[in-house]
């Protein structure tokens, strides 16, 4: 079996093991099928990529022969994408299992299958070279996805549910009244095939809503300010384990979307250069990191302020994109992967904190230091990555992107990119103020360091974090292969 | 044979077994490491060491040449001596954060380019905030958090600084600067704020007075020199700082009169004297920055005897208000004698240390035809006398009884400032061998009888003043309390005027920014805080009519 034939399983095998899933009974085999195959999806994407770099990867769904059938066309950047959602599943789930044992004690068996769903989904979104697929598997990850929110314990994640599913598919209908309109020009839905028929339409206002209608739509799933209203219950009231995932995940694969259609599907001198696209996205990345970062710093649901600092941290990324160079790019991926690690460690150690005390306010949190040492020090390292303080990965995302806007002109956004660090260290340094410097209340619990199924994983995400800070060759190496396969307009250049 | 092992990296791996440590073994290993690490500095020969790829940038972590080294000896010779103050105490947090963060300022006087720097500077900013958390009181670690949030902003702007200036040159390589930009105007205030330069020096004074007993001893020494290493480095010659150097000279001395807390009068005398250090980079020429290096050196020394005086006093006591102590001669004597050596040490005293690396500054000012800058400087030298020669040892050790009946300080202490002191005394007595060190040649002599002269009319003179008025304030007891009255007679007449100026001005600019910040702060609370409008939960037709507008906006923009 080559590597091209290997690609699609690694969507494929989380796929059909959760429809298996559904079936297990027991809180054991659900969980074990369920890392299994997210260990072995990881595996595969791994292979995928380091065959990537090379050239596309191009796989013929039924042996359908493009632009008829179904391809699957990887090249540098979507097979990145695939590593990192797939191997955050794989490090996250050794870690969920006792957190969901508490916060979803029955049926798990459907609770995870719903989650391979989901997972699958996304791993079908970032490997797919056909428009309207995208469209197909980021309903079936998304229709999964408001499921599993409300499987929230807070009655309040039903509703935050509900509000997700609604502005969810107003996104989705957006995207795919995009896609409509492209295959009503074009007549193809193949992406390669799009790219090379869109130039000679590219003045039809047709082509120009198509593109409109896809940026709002995935603009909604990216959560990028005005349209991330959605996000902030959705991940609050979800369990532990599902914020986790969400918040490393989802809102990337997203980026990922907006990326292939902005640069691939329509030429970046059409997206950016011909349209005003990229004023638009900086003007939206700026208000997103400003706003977010401020509205964090007065929360007092943590979980809250983490969702809030996501929207802020999707600024970033929209920030390096709308500098349409490749190192702006590269920052933007860059900063896609080493959010995933920070986000990831930083629920994760939330979600730990949940499992022990049962409440994330942060009242909840005073004294906390003394009782839980070690969750609230890879609490406070994952954050001091969020801030961007070298060693650690989000020093690196701060450099690239530092770098692009003075690269670009835009020196200004330096000063912007300071401040909002700035703002992001008040906000962790409210929970770590009262985790060491204030006294417990006196009713509280009597409150023990989390046991050390759950203290492991997180500990291997805040290595990771600064292993990444310090060794940059993977990150950095494939964000930018990523970025110039993107930059060059077709996937992967000339196939 | 390793010919280059990096002093810093020692330090930091040091420091993890120093956490381990407890009772007897951390104090063996506490003298043991940095005693090592000294004489890895004292056995590094000039060269590039340690260089090494990072992405396109070359990095030297290790350079070494005379600038550097005079730096590191003092570095290694004040970890020793603040460690033995130190060895007392039973907190390991501190002592591994005063290891790392001597690493820190180690790593930055070896640093050969500007990441490199940017690391180490950084690592200083972590580590040195735990000496002044760890004094663990509810003011300490407010102090603190503003002291990380200043020093935050700073490295901030040296990183976008640093950046700039890849940008604009393509080196990395830490020399001076030559370019004119963005870049340069980055890194300087960056480097500013950490020498204190008003007005980006509260953090200075409002930290290290709330700083531990023992923290205070590094926090003097390490931060603002390397701030003044880095400005030799990369900034000779930059004629606005001799001015800037000037004010801080005086600022320090002025402001110094109002303060009541022993340690923090100290804290302002230490950006005066870091101002005199700043005005001598602004100089640039060879013996003003021979004279930098050479005040660097003494300062480090001097005004950590004058802490370890101060603090040994607070350990003791308990308390630190001019106000409520006096007469403490007869019950630390030894204290007493060894915080008057730091005392006319900075006072620039012949044969005291400060007389030999002063002058220098104020003879290059001299000798550069710089006639306000030269009579400024003497004067702001009279009043440090003033203050930390006659003032506070007066008030502490001598005047009025408070009752206080302390036992004289820990063993400990006392060999620590012991060594201090008689640094203090050879140099001043030696100054060749300093001068030998120095980065520069330099032909100087201070005891001439010219420099002897002047020195000796400026002091005497002063303490004359300071007695007479004493004696006639002394005779009535009753009004000895009031202090207000006191300093305001005490102090000369100049001094209280401008003293009263500034604070005026500084009152009224600080009252109305606080109300401007407290408006902000409202305001911000009202929009982003709990229930405002933009961080409530939204209904979803509100949502979707967002989702329209943005859409619309897009439309709009496309069809245009």
């Amino acid at each position: 079996m080559t590597v091209v034939e290997l690609s699609p399983f690694s969507m494929l095998v989380p796929l059909i093991a959760s429809a298996v899933c559904a079936l297990l009974p027991g809180r054991l085999w659900p969980w074990l099928l369920t890392f299994a195959a997210a260990a072995a999806s990881a595996v595969i994407a791994a292979i995928t990529l380091a065959a990537a770099m090379d050239g596309p990867l191009s796989y013929a769904f039924g042996n359908w022969e493009p632009p008829i059938g179904i391809e699957y066309r990887i090249d540098a950047a979507n097979a990145f994408v695939a590593l990192l959602v797939s191997a955050v599943a794989a490090v996250i789930l050794p870690w969920a299992k006792t957190s969901v044992d508490q916060e979803v004690p029955e049926r798990q068996g459907p609770f995870y299958a719903l989650f391979l769903l989901a997972f699958a989904g996304l791993m079908g979104i970032t490997l797919t070279g056909d428009a309207f697929n995208v469209f197909v598997f980021l309903e079936i990850s998304s229709l999964a996805t408001y499921a599993l929110i409300a499987h929230g314990q807070d009655r309040r994640a039903l509703l935050a549910a509900f509000r997700y599913l609604i502005m969810g598919t107003v996104g989705a209908t957006f995207l795919l009244i995009g896609i409509g309109f492209l295959y009503m020009m074009t007549g193809t839905l193949n992406m390669v095939d799009l790219a090379q028929r869109l130039p000679e339409l590219r003045d039809t206002a047709t082509v120009e809503v198509a593109l409109a209608f896809i940026v709002v739509g995935m603009g909604l799933k990216l959560a990028l300010l005005p349209l991330h209203l959605w996000l902030p219950n959705a991940y609050t009231y979800a369990p532990s384990f599902i914020s986790v995932f969400l918040a490393a995940t989802a809102t990337k694969v997203a980026l990922y979307v907006l990326l292939r259609f902005t640069f691939t599907v329509f030429a970046p001198d059409y997206s950016f250069v011909a349209l005003p696209l990229a004023v638009v996205l900086m003007a939206l990345a700026i208000a997103g990191m400003v706003v977010g970062s401020w509205v964090a710093i007065y929360q007092a649901n943590i979980k809250r302020m983490l969702a809030y600092s996501s929207v802020a941290q999707v600024g970033y990324m929209v920030l390096g994109v709308s500098l349409v160079s490749v190192t702006g790019l590269t920052a933007a991926l860059l900063h896609m992967f080493n959010h995933a690690l920070m986000k990831a460690a930083l629920f994760m150690a939330l979600g730990t904190i949940a499992y022990q005390v049962g409440s994330v306010r942060i009242e909840a949190f005073r004294g906390l230091g003394k009782r839980m040492p070690w969750t609230l020090t890879a609490f406070a390292l994952a954050g001091v990555s969020l801030i961007g303080l070298p060693p650690t990965a989000g020093f690196i995302s701060k450099w690239y992107l530092i770098s692009a806007a003075v690269e670009s002109g835009h020196a200004w956004l330096v000063a912007l990119i300071v401040i909002t660090s700035m703002m992001a260290l008040i906000y962790i340094w409210r929970v770590l103020e009262a985790a060491w410097f204030r006294q417990p209340a006196e009713d509280a619990p009597a409150v023990t360091e989390a046991p050390l199924r759950l203290l492991i994983p997180v500990w291997v995400l805040v290595a990771a974090n600064f292993y990444f800070g310090i060794d940059t060759r993977l990150n950095v190496g494939a964000a930018t292969a990523a970025a110039e396969a993107l930059m060059g307009g077709i996937p992967g250049g000339a196939p | 044979m390793i010919d280059f092992i990096h002093p810093s990296l020692v330090l930091i791996a040091g420091a993890l077994l120093l956490a381990v440590l407890q009772g007897r073994a951390r104090q063996v290993w506490q003298i043991a490491l940095p005693a090592f690490v000294l004489l890895i500095i004292l056995g590094l020969e000039p060269g590039l060491y340690g260089q090494m790829g990072f992405g396109a940038l070359e990095l030297v972590p290790g350079r070494v040449d005379k600038l550097s080294l005079v730096f590191a000896y003092i570095f290694g010779i004040i970890l020793i001596i603040g460690n033995i103050y130190a060895l007392h105490v039973d907190d390991r947090v501190q002592h591994v954060a005063a290891m790392v963060y001597a690493s820190g300022a180690l790593g930055v006087v070896l640093a050969g380019d500007l990441v490199s720097l940017y690391v180490f500077w950084e690592l200083m900013v972590i580590s040195s905030v735990w000496l002044i958390w760890q004094r663990r009181t509810d003011v300490s670690w407010r102090a603190g958090m503003r002291y990380m949030l200043v020093h935050a902003f700073g490295g901030m702007l040296l990183l976008a600084g640093l950046l700039a200036h890849y940008q604009a040159t393509g080196s990395m390589a830490f020399e001076a600067f030559e370019t004119r930009g963005w870049s340069f105007y980055l890194i300087l205030v960056a480097f500013m704020i950490n020498a204190a330069v008003p007005p980006l020096h509260a953090w200075l004074t409002d930290a290290y007075p709330e700083a531990t007993v023992t923290g205070a001893i590094f926090l003097s020494a390490l931060t603002t020199k390397t701030a003044v290493y880095t400005l030799i480095r990369g900034f000779p010659g930059t004629e606005i700082l001799v001015w800037l150097g000037v004010i801080m000279a005086l600022y320090g001395v002025v402001y110094a009169v109002l303060a009541n807390d022993i340690r923090r009068l100290l804290a302002y005398h230490i950006i005066s004297q870091v101002g005199y250090m700043v005005a001598g980079v602004g100089m640039g020429t060879t013996l003003a920055l021979s004279g930098v290096s050479a005040h660097a050196f003494t300062h480090i020394l001097y005004k950590a005897l004058l802490l370890m005086g101060a603090g040994a006093v607070l350990h003791m006591t308990g308390r630190s208000k001019l106000t409520e102590l006096g007469g403490l001669y007869r019950w630390m004597p030894i204290t007493f004698v060894l915080y008057m050596v730091g005392g006319l040490s900075i006072s620039a005293f012949p044969l005291f240390s400060g007389f030999v690396s002063k002058t220098m500054i104020v003879e290059a000012a001299a000798v550069d035809y710089r006639s306000w800058v030269f009579l400024l400087l003497t004067m702001a030298s009279a009043g440090t006398f003033l203050h930390t020669g006659l003032k506070l040892p007066y008030f502490t050790f001598m005047g009025k009884d408070s009752g206080l009946r302390p036992r004289e300080a820990p063993r400990n202490m006392l060999i620590a400032m012991g060594i201090a002191a008689v640094f203090c005394f050879l140099i001043g007595i030696f100054p060749q061998a300093l001068y030998a060190i120095l980065p520069h040649e330099v032909d100087y002599n201070a005891y001439t009888a010219g420099h002897l002269l002047k020195e000796m009319q400026l002091l005497l003179f002063t303490g004359l003043g300071f007695f007479l008025l004493l004696r006639h304030v002394g005779g009535d007891a009753k009004i000895s309390l009031d202090t207000d009255w006191f300093y305001r007679r005490l102090g000369p007449v100049l001094m209280v005027a401008a003293r009263d100026f500034v604070t005026a001005v500084d009152r009224s600019f600080r009252a109305r920014f606080m109300e401007a910040l407290q408006w902000a702060l409202a305001a911000s609370h009202e929009r982003f805080g709990h229930g405002g409008r933009l961080a409530q939960s939204w209904p979803t037709g509100s949502m979707a009519l967002w989702t329209m507008l943005v859409l619309a906006v897009l439309l709009v923009l496309f069809a245009l």
